[in-house]
C-alpha cells in the first residue's frame, strides 16, 4: 500500500485516496468544433504506461484535493506529487 | 502400546505441568510448551494424515510453518472448528481436540488410499485431460470432483471468537527472532530507534537458542549461552517492543506489512472468553530488517514420503527444544553437514543413530570426525534408492553413486530404521522479500536464490540472506547494519567465533534410482502429491514456464505453498529442460506467508458492524410504527408500512391509494444534499446540468439531469436557488456521495476559475414531503404563519419559514404528480416535526408511506428512478426527455457526446411504457421484451425496468426499455417468461395526469 505525499496534508495512507485516471488531458474549450474521433480521443483514448506515468489522485477521505502524482508504473515508485495547474517537476 | 520417547526435559518443555489432549479420539498427554507434533512425537506418533491425491499415509516431517503434511481439524464440530492447522505450531492446551483430515472412515484406514494403487492412472493433470469431454458432462463431472475437493471441513456456525486490527508506526521492524534478528533489533533499538521485533514462534533465538555443543562457539561460550545472555539483554531495551507468536503474513510496498499476532490459541478454551483472539497488525515501517531464516531442503527420492521421514534439522529440534525422539532407531540422509549437527545432538542425549547417508565421496569436518569417533557407519557417497513400511518407515535400500551423480552402482543394501532424517541443504526464507518486490539472485556455490535488488528501505540479514554459518552471520550482519541503519559502530565488532561446519554439499536435485523415472514415486510437494514423475511429464508435453508447469502439477500449491519442494521442481525443470537455475525463474510469492484465518482479516467488522449503517433522524419513529426497511447503499429507509397484517403487496396499495386520494407522508431525508455558494454558481450549473439555469429566479425550483462526459444519464434531482448567489442541490440518495466528487473534479481540475464552494448536508437536513389534494391543509396547521396559495407559492418554488422558532426551508416540489410539499429542517427537530405533521394530518387520514409506494406514485406518472430506469446506457434523448437538454447552451457536461455517431442512432434502447393485455398481470422488473418470437435466435429488444400494480389506474403498468421503442407506440410486443408469454402494449411513460392537473388540485 502506497504512503501518498498530499501535496496539502503530508503522508497518508493509500487507503484515503482515490485514483483518477491519467493526468493531463485537458477537457477540450470548444467540444462542438470537434470530429466525432477527435472527441472519442478526448474521451475513451488512455494510456497504460509501464514506466513513468502521469495520474490524478484524490485525496477523497482527506482534504479532497485532486493533485496530480507521477509514478513509475513498473515499480510504483511515485516520483513526485504536485499540485493541480503546476508543471511536472520531473520529465 | 505406547512407549514414551521423552528423552529429557528441556527448556521450552515444562516437564510439571502435564496436559491431555485429544488426537483421532484418543487421549494422550503432554507437557506445557509442547507443540502437538512434539506431544504426538513423544507418544510415538508418526502418521497424522493423509496425502490429497493418492491418500498415502503422511507423518510429521518438519518442526515449523513449513509444514506440509501434518495438518489437522481442530475442534471439529464446534463453532471453533478450524481446518489446515499444522500441528507443528500448534502449541497444546487443556481440552485440545484435533483429528487427521483427507481421511475416511479413519487415517489408519482410509479408503480413498485407493487411488495410491491407481496413480499409474492419475497423472498430472488428469482432471484437465479427463473431464473434457464430452462437454456437456461436466455439470455431471463437477459434483464428484467438488466433493473429493479441498482439505478439511469449514465451520458452518459464526466464529464465537473476538479479532481485531491494529496499526502500528515503528522505526524499524525486525521479522524474525534468530540470533542475526535479536543482533539487529539490539542494535537498532541501541542506536535510538523505535523497534518493533516479531517472531512467529513462542520463544525468541531462532534455532541457535538450541544449538548447544562444543562445535559452535561465540566468545568461548556455546552458541546458545551467549545467545540467551544477548536475549535477556534484549528484553530490557526500553524502545524495542517485541511480539512473539506473530507471524508476517504480507510484505506490500512502501514497507507495510501485515502480520497476525496470535493472542489466545496457546490456552486452554475456558481462558479465551472475552479475549482477542488474534490481531491483524498493519504495520508501517520506515526500515525493515528481514531476518526470517531459511528451510531445510529434502531430498527427492522414491518413496520419500513415508511417516517417520523428517527433515532432519526436525528431529534436531524435536531432540535439543522439546526432549522427544523421533526414533530409536534413526538413519540421517544428507549432502551436507547439517545432519552431523543433528546425529552429535542425538548422541548427547542416548538416542541411537543407526547409520547417516552422505551423498558425498569425499568428507571432512570436525562434526564428522565427532561423529565417526561414535562409531556411527557413515555410507560416503550413497543414496537412498526406496524405503519401506506403509504406516511407518521400517527401512531403507540404498545404492552407491556414481561419480557423476546421474546413475546407482553396485549392489542394494537395505538397513533397517524407525525413523529417518533427511537434509538437501537449506533454501533461504525469501518469500517476504519478493512480495515486497525484491528481485533475487542465484548463487551457483550452493544452489540458492538471495536477495539482490530492493525496492524499498529494507535489507534482509542472516540465513534468509544466504548467510548459513554462525561466522558468516556474525561477520556479515554487523557490517551489513551498520551500513543499513547508518551508525559506526556495533557491539559485534571483534566476537570470537568458532564453528565446526564445512560448507561443502553435493547438489542433486533428484537423486538417481535403481527403477526408470515413471516407476518411482520422489514426492516433491508432499501436501499435493507432486512427484518428479509429474513435473517430467508436464516438460514432456511441452510445458515451459515455471509458472505453467505449478499450475499444471499443482507443484507448490497447497496450504504450505510449497515451501519445502519448490526448489526441487525448478532444479527438475531446469535439468530435464537443460537451462540454467537462474534464467528460470521462480514463481511469485504472494501473500499470506502462512494462512490467515477470515477472523483475522475480517476483525471487528462482522455482524452489525460490517458496514456502516446510516439511519435518518426520523428513523426511531418508522421502527416504532412497524415499517419495514429496505437497505439503500447505506442507508436503512422505510419501505412500507404493514397495518393489521398486510403483505407487502396489499400495505402499497393502501398507501399509494392514501396519498393520491387524501394525503401521504414520505421521509425523504436520504437524499443527497449539496450546498453551493458562490458568485459562478448559476454558471457552475449551466454546466453541470443538461437544462439552463441563468435565469432561475431567486426562490424558485428547478429539476435538472446530470449526464457523464459521455452523454449517458448520471443522476438527476431538484436544485433550489435560495439567493442570488446559493443553490440547495438535492441528489439521488445512492448518487449523493459521486455526485459531490464529480462536481469537485470538473471545480478543481478543468474550472478552477469558477467562484464555487460545495458542501455536502445531507446529515444537517432532514426532509419530510407531504403529498396529496389535502397536503396544503396540513402544512398549513404544521406552519400557520406561511402563505401557501398557489398564486403566492406556486409549484416549483420555495419559501423560508419558521416552525415555532426553528428555521426551516419550505419547497413545493412533486415526485409523485401530486400536490407537494417538501420541509426542510434541521435534522434534530425533524422527528417532532413529522409528528406535528402527522398529528395534524390525523384529520386527513395522512398516511405514511415508504420507497415502495414512492416507486409506484412516481412509476404512475412516468417519472425515472436513476439507476433503475437508466443504467450507464441511456441518454436524455433514450429517456425521450429531449425537453430538458438545452438547445441554446454552448456547453455542458456531455453535450457533445449527444450528437455521436452512436448516441443518434434511432434504434437505441429508449424508454417507453408498457401496458399488459391483462391489466391484473404484473411483469417482472429485469424481463426480456421480445417482438417475434418465430425468429431464431429471439432478437431481445430491451427489458422491464420498473413494474407495479396502480391502485389509482385500477391496472398493471410498467416502464421498460425498447430498441427503437419511440416509434412502437401502441405496437404489440412479448414479455416471454419461463412458463407463459406475456402480451403487452407499447405506451408513452405518462399514465396518469399527462396535464399535470393534479399537481395544483
Amino acid at each position: 500500500m502506497f504512503l501518498i505525499n498530499c501535496p496539502f496534508c503530508g503522508e497518508r495512507e493509500q487507503s484515503e485516496f482515490k485514483a483518477g485516471g491519467e493526468a493531463h488531458i485537458v477537457r477540450p474549450k470548444q467540444p462542438t468544433e470537434l470530429s466525432d474521433d477527435q472527441w472519442a480521443e478526448y474521451l475513451f483514448m488512455r494510456k497504460n504506461i509501464k514506466g513513468i506515468q502521469f495520474e490524478r489522485w484524490n485525496h477523497i477521505h482527506g482534504c479532497r484535493k485532486w493533485f496530480n502524482m507521477v509514478r513509475d508504473t513498473s515499480n510504483d515508485e511515485i516520483k513526485a506529487v504536485y499540485k493541480m495547474g503546476e508543471k511536472p517537476p520531473v520529465k | 502400546m505406547t512407549k514414551n520417547l521423552r528423552v529429557k526435559s528441556s527448556k521450552l518443555v515444562d516437564e510439571t505441568y502435564r496436559i491431555s489432549f485429544k488426537f483421532n479420539g484418543t487421549t494422550y498427554y503432554g507437557f506445557k510448551g509442547d507443540t502437538l507434533a512434539s506431544a504426538l512425537l513423544a507418544n510415538n506418533i508418526h502418521l497424522v494424515g493423509r496425502s490429497f491425491k493418492y491418500h498415502r499415509p503422511r507423518g510429521i516431517m518438519t518442526a515449523g510453518s513449513e509444514e506440509p503434511n501434518a495438518i489437522v481439524q481442530l475442534h471439529n464440530g464446534t463453532s471453533r472448528t478450524e481446518p489446515n492447522v499444522r500441528a507443528t505450531e500448534i502449541e497444546i492446551y487443556e481440552g485440545l481436540v484435533a483429528t487427521s483430515q483427507n481421511c475416511w472412515p479413519s487415517v489408519k484406514f482410509d479408503i480413498g488410499g485407493i487411488n495410491n494403487f491407481l496413480s499409474p492412472l492419475l497423472p498430472a493433470g488428469f482432471y484437465y485431460k479427463t473431464f473434457m469431454w464430452p462437454a456437456s458432462f461436466w455439470e455431471k463431472y463437477e459434483y464428484f470432483i467438488r466433493k473429493s475437493a479441498g482439505l478439511g471441513k469449514s465451520p458452518d456456525v459464526p466464529d464465537p471468537d473476538i479479532y481485531e486490527h491494529k496499526y502500528i508506526h515503528c522505526d524499524v521492524l525486525v521479522i524474525g527472532a534468530g540470533i542475526s534478528g535479536l543482533i539487529a533489533a539490539k542494535t537498532a533499538a541501541k542506536s535510538g530507534f523505535k523497534t518493533l521485533l516479531v517472531e512467529e514462534k513462542s520463544y525468541l533465538g531462532g534455532s541457535t537458542i538450541y544449538q548447544d555443543s562444543e562445535f559452535f562457539k561465540i566468545n568461548n561460550q556455546n552458541s546458545a549461552s551467549w545467545l540467551e545472555k544477548e536475549i535477556n539483554e534484549v528484553k530490557k531495551i526500553e524502545n524495542l517492543e517485541i511480539k512473539t507468536r506473530t507471524s508476517v503474513a504480507a510484505f506490500h510496498g512502501y514497507n507495510f506489512l501485515l502480520a497476525r499476532e496470535n493472542l489466545t490459541d496457546h490456552l486452554p478454551l475456558e481462558q479465551r472468553e472475552n479475549k482477542t483472539r488474534q490481531r491483524l497488525l498493519k504495520i508501517r515501517a520506515k526500515k525493515v530488517i528481514t531476518a526470517t531464516g531459511s528451510i531445510e531442503r529434502p531430498l527427492i527420492f522414491d518413496n520419500n514420503d513415508r511417516p517417520g521421514i523428517l527433515l532432519s534439522s526436525a528431529i534436531k529440534k524435536y531432540a535439543d527444544l522439546f526432549g522427544v525422539a523421533c526414533g530409536e532407531k534413526n538413519i540421517l540422509f544428507t549432502n551436507n553437514d547439517s545432519v552431523y549437527e543433528t546425529a552429535i545432538s542425538l548422541i548427547q542425549k542416548g538416542i541411537k543413530v543407526q547409520a547417516i547417508i552422505d551423498n558425498r565421496e569425499e568428507i571432512d569436518s570436525k562434526l564428522i570426525k565427532e561423529t565417526e569417533k561414535n562409531n556411527i557407519k557413515i555410507y560416503k557417497g550413497y543414496t537412498i534408492v526406496d524405503t519401506f513400511g506403509y504406516k511407518r518407515i521400517n527401512s531403507v535400500s540404498i545404492m552407491k553413486l556414481s561419480k557423476d551423480g546421474q546413475k546407482v552402482i553396485g549392489s542394494k543394501e537395505n538397513i533397517s530404521c524407525d525413523s529417518l532424517g533427511i537434509s538437501g541443504g537449506w533454501t533461504p526464507a525469501v518469500h517476504l522479500f519478493t512480495q515486497s518486490g525484491g528481485k533475487l539472485k542465484f548463487r551457483d556455490d550452493d544452489q540458492v536464490f538471495i536477495p539482490n535488488t530492493y525496492p524499498s528501505n529494507q535489507m534482509s540479514i542472516g540465513s534468509c540472506n544466504g548467510d548459513f554459518t554462525l561466522d558468516e552471520i556474525l561477520i556479515n550482519t554487523p557490517k551489513l547494519l551498520k551500513e543499513f541503519l547508518n551508525i559506526k559502530k556495533t557491539e559485534y565488532e571483534n566476537i570470537e567465533i568458532y564453528s565446526a561446519f564445512n560448507k561443502s554439499k553435493r547438489n542433486i536435485w533428484l537423486l538417481p534410482s535403481n527403477k526408470i523415472v515413471g516407476k518411482t514415486k520422489s514426492f516433491v510437494d508432499f501436501q499435493n502429491d507432486a512427484t518428479a514423475k509429474d513435473i517430467k511429464l508436464a516438460l514432456r508435453e511441452g510445458f515451459r514456464s515455471i509458472e505453467h508447469v505449478k499450475r499444471y502439477t499443482t507443484t507448490g500449491m497447497g496450504t504450505d505453498q510449497g515451501k519445502l519442494g519448490n526448489m526441487h521442481a525448478l532444479g527438475i525443470i531446469s535439468e530435464t529442460a537443460s537451462s540454467k537455475m537462474g534464467e528460470l525463474g521462480t514463481t511469485t510469492f504472494r501473500p499470506p506467508y502462512t494462512p490467515l484465518t477470515f477472523g483475522t482479516i475480517v476483525g471487528r467488522n462482522v455482524g452489525k458492524y460490517f458496514d456502516i449503517i446510516r439511519k435518518t433522524p426520523i428513523h426511531e419513529w418508522h421502527f416504532e410504527n412497524k415499517a419495514e426497511f429496505e437497505n439503500v447503499g447505506q442507508w436503512k429507509r422505510a419501505w412500507y408500512y404493514p397495518q393489521n397484517g398486510e403483505n407487502m403487496h396489499e400495505a402499497v396499495q393502501r398507501e399509494s391509494k392514501a396519498a393520491r386520494d387524501s394525503a401521504g407522508i414520505l421521509d425523504a431525508s436520504t437524499l443527497g444534499k449539496i450546498d453551493i455558494q458562490g458568485t459562478d454558481a448559476s454558471e457552475f450549473l449551466n454546466r453541470v446540468y443538461t437544462n439552463a439555469w441563468s435565469k432561475l429566479e431567486i426562490g424558485k425550483c428547478r429539476y435538472g439531469l446530470m449526464l457523464n462526459e459521455d452523454g449517458m444519464v448520471y443522476d438527476d434531482g431538484v436544485t433550489t436557488r435560495l439567493d442570488e448567489n446559493h443553490y440547495i442541490m438535492t441528489t439521488t440518495t445512492g448518487g449523493a456521495a459521486t455526485v459531490l466528487g464529480k462536481l469537485e473534479d470538473y471545480l478543481q481540475t478543468e474550472w478552477p476559475e469558477l467562484d464555487v464552494y460545495l458542501t455536502s448536508v445531507t446529515d444537517h437536513y432532514a426532509t419530510i414531503s407531504v403529498c396529496g389534494p389535502n397536503s396544503k391543509k396540513i402544512i398549513q396547521k404544521v406552519i400557520p404563519e406561511i402563505d401557501l396559495s398557489d398564486k403566492d407559492f406556486p409549484h416549483m418554488s420555495f419559501k423560508n419559514s419558521k416552525i415555532g422558532k426553528v428555521k426551516c426551508r419550505v419547497m413545493r416540489i412533486s415526485f409523485t404528480g401530486e400536490q407537494s410539499y417538501e420541509i426542510n429542517i434541521q435534522a434534530n427537530y425533524a422527528k417532532s416535526v413529522w409528528e406535528n405533521c402527522m398529528e395534524a394530518g390525523k384529520e386527513f387520514n395522512i398516511t405514511p408511506y415508504g420507497t415502495e409506494t414512492m416507486h409506484l406514485l412516481r412509476a404512475e406518472k412516468g417519472f425515472i428512478i436513476a439507476g433503475q430506469d437508466t443504467d450507464a446506457t441511456m441518454t436524455p434523448i433514450d429517456l425521450q426527455m429531449d425537453w430538458i437538454v438545452s438547445k441554446k447552451k454552448f456547453d455542458f457536461i456531455g453535450k457533445r457526446s449527444l450528437y455521436r455517431s452512436d448516441t443518434i442512432r434511432e434504434d437505441r434502447k429508449q424508454l417507453v411504457g408498457l401496458i399488459t393485455d391483462n391489466p391484473e398481470e404484473i411483469l417482472e422488473e429485469g424481463a426480456q421484451i421480445v417482438a417475434d418470437m418465430n425468429k431464431t435466435p429471439i432478437e431481445m429488444l430491451g427489458h422491464v425496468t420498473s413494474s407495479y400494480f396502480s391502485p389509482n389506474l385500477k391496472k398493471s403498468i410498467a416502464l421498460g426499455v425498447v430498441k427503437g421503442g419511440k416509434n412502437m407506440m401502441g405496437q404489440k410486443l412479448i414479455i416471454p417468461m419461463e412458463k407463459k408469454q406475456i402480451n403487452v402494449t407499447v405506451t408513452d411513460p405518462v399514465f396518469l395526469d399527462k396535464e399535470n392537473k393534479r399537481l395544483n388540485a
